[in-house]
């Protein structure tokens, strides 16, 4: 099992108990209205937010458990996430960005540059590479932050709002770019939507909260 | 864009103020012996004062970026209750009367002073009274001013970016050194002419800690100070110096803090 969540998170009224686990291959669907919760279960386990109780583990390693003490920080989970406002860094270009988490994860500078050109090829941004962050399309943008989640090659993609940044012209492009790349993605994706078509169009099972 | 009315009596309100600030400087420029410019320029004493203030106050603000900028990133980030506390005093020397920054400077590090004794007792080493007192006095007095414009703007710098940095494998000095400070640049540039310019103008922690010594220890200010009784019109050729350097530190950082809108 590649990754497994049963605990709760949260904090008062937004108080949640959880219990979930997705295999590798599986594309898992949490979904919800707005303020349910769901970017926080993609923010607790990226690292980014303590369990409030239970235990988070990915490969039979705990990530977080609150009861235990035991907690690892966010740059040692082999995880990746394609945040809802992206959080591209504008002070880099795009390949730079993209490589940004190979060089954090000690790769050579050169077998970066190149693991991100593919990458960057993969989801269709070859000639992207010198452009800053600032002067691409919303649909731009949110292929680099799929690039960019991608090319670590993590065991759990991490999916929140995939589509709410991007404009109504290139949503139906990157809905169809998305089941592509996931289906050739070897872990498990956990994708947090409170769009009904997004769940069709990609996920393998759903869960509603 | 038209501009909003002001009532009169409040225009020469604003008159009389600004006419304060500017009179005093514009009779030293009224004053100065521009003839004889060049000659008292070259003299010795004038030289040396203006390369030790040079040398001084480059390095002193150079060493405040150093050691404040990990400072600020500390207060902008650290969830520690003793903050609050620690901020206040890391900002007092801004309105601490600066000579009394100075009789702390000795009181710490003279030869009878707290740490001071050991550091002569143990490894013979004296500090009052050196350039090196110069530099920590200037240190002392101008890195609040680095560290208050680049704690803000580390306080409204995007933490989801730092987040995300965090997520992609970056350790915490990774995220400091890659994320963090790239956007926080324009302050630290900011911080570091604010620094140098008030290192250059430090005048009552250094006299009291490194004393005036001409060509060892005695900086523009000093030696400004010291010839107005003995050599008035020096004194205002090496005062049009410092104003002048004043000026073009407001020059460079003009879209900073004098953009009028």
């Amino acid at each position: 099992m590649s990754i497994s969540l049963q605990g709760t998170i949260g904090r008062g009224e937004f108080e949640r108990a959880l219990n979930f686990s997705v295999a590798d291959g599986e594309v898992l669907a949490i979904t919800g209205p707005n303020g349910s919760g769901k970017s926080t279960i993609i923010h607790t386990i990226a690292g980014l937010i303590s369990l409030r109780s239970g235990q988070l583990q990915s490969d039979n390693i705990t990530w977080d458990e609150p009861s235990t003490r035991i907690w690892v920080a966010p740059e040692n989970r082999t995880c990746a996430v394609v945040f809802q406002d992206l959080r591209l860094f504008p002070h880099m270009n795009v390949i730079a960005n993209v490589s940004y988490g190979l060089r954090a994860h000690g790769v050579a500078k050169d077998e970066a540059m190149t693991r991100s050109s593919v990458a960057l090829t993969r989801v269709g941004l070859s000639s992207f590479e010198k452009r800053r962050p600032n002067d691409l399309s919303g649909g731009e943008r949110q292929r680099v932050a799929l690039a960019r989640a991608l090319v670590v090659e993590p065991r759990v993609l991490l999916l929140d709002e995939p589509l709410s940044a991007v404009d109504a012209s290139s949503r139906a492009a990157i809905r169809d770019l998305l089941p592509e790349v996931l289906s050739s993605f070897a872990g498990a994706t956990i994708l947090v939507t409170h769009d009904l078509g997004d769940v069709e169009a990609m996920a393998t099972r759903s869960l509603g909260l | 864009m038209k501009s909003q009315r002001i009532s009169p009596a409040l225009k020469v309100v604003a008159f009389i103020a600004a006419i304060f600030v500017a009179l005093p400087l514009l009779s030293i420029f009224v004053r100065v012996p521009w003839s004889d410019l060049g000659h008292m320029l070259s003299q010795k004493s004038t030289r040396d004062a203006l390369l030790i203030s040079l040398q001084t106050s480059v390095i002193a603000a150079l060493l405040s970026c150093l050691f404040g900028v990990p400072l600020a990133w500390f207060l902008a980030r650290s969830s520690t209750k003793w903050l609050s506390v620690l901020r206040v005093i890391c900002i007092t020397p801004m309105v601490l009367p600066p000579v009394v920054g100075g009789i702390a400077l000795l009181t710490a590090f003279g030869r009878q002073g707290i740490v001071g004794q050991y550091l002569y007792d143990w490894f013979n080493i004296s500090l009052p009274f050196t350039r090196t007192a110069v530099v920590m006095a200037q240190v002392f007095v101008a890195m609040p001013f680095l560290v208050l414009a680049v704690e803000a703007a580390f306080r409204q710098s995007d933490k989801g970016l730092e987040e995300a940095a965090r997520t992609m494998g970056a350790s915490p000095s990774r995220v400091f050194f890659t994320v963090a400070l790239p956007a926080a640049r324009p302050a630290v540039i900011a911080g570091i002419a604010l620094a140098w310019a008030r290192s250059l103008g430090e005048f009552g922690a250094s006299i009291t800690f490194a004393g005036s010594f001409p060509g060892r220890t005695q900086t523009l200010p000093m030696a400004v100070y010291e010839l107005v009784s003995v050599d008035y019109r020096l004194s205002l050729v090496l005062s049009l110096v410092l104003i002048f350097i004043s000026i073009a530190v407001l020059a460079a950082m003009r879209d900073r803090w004098l953009a009028g809108r």
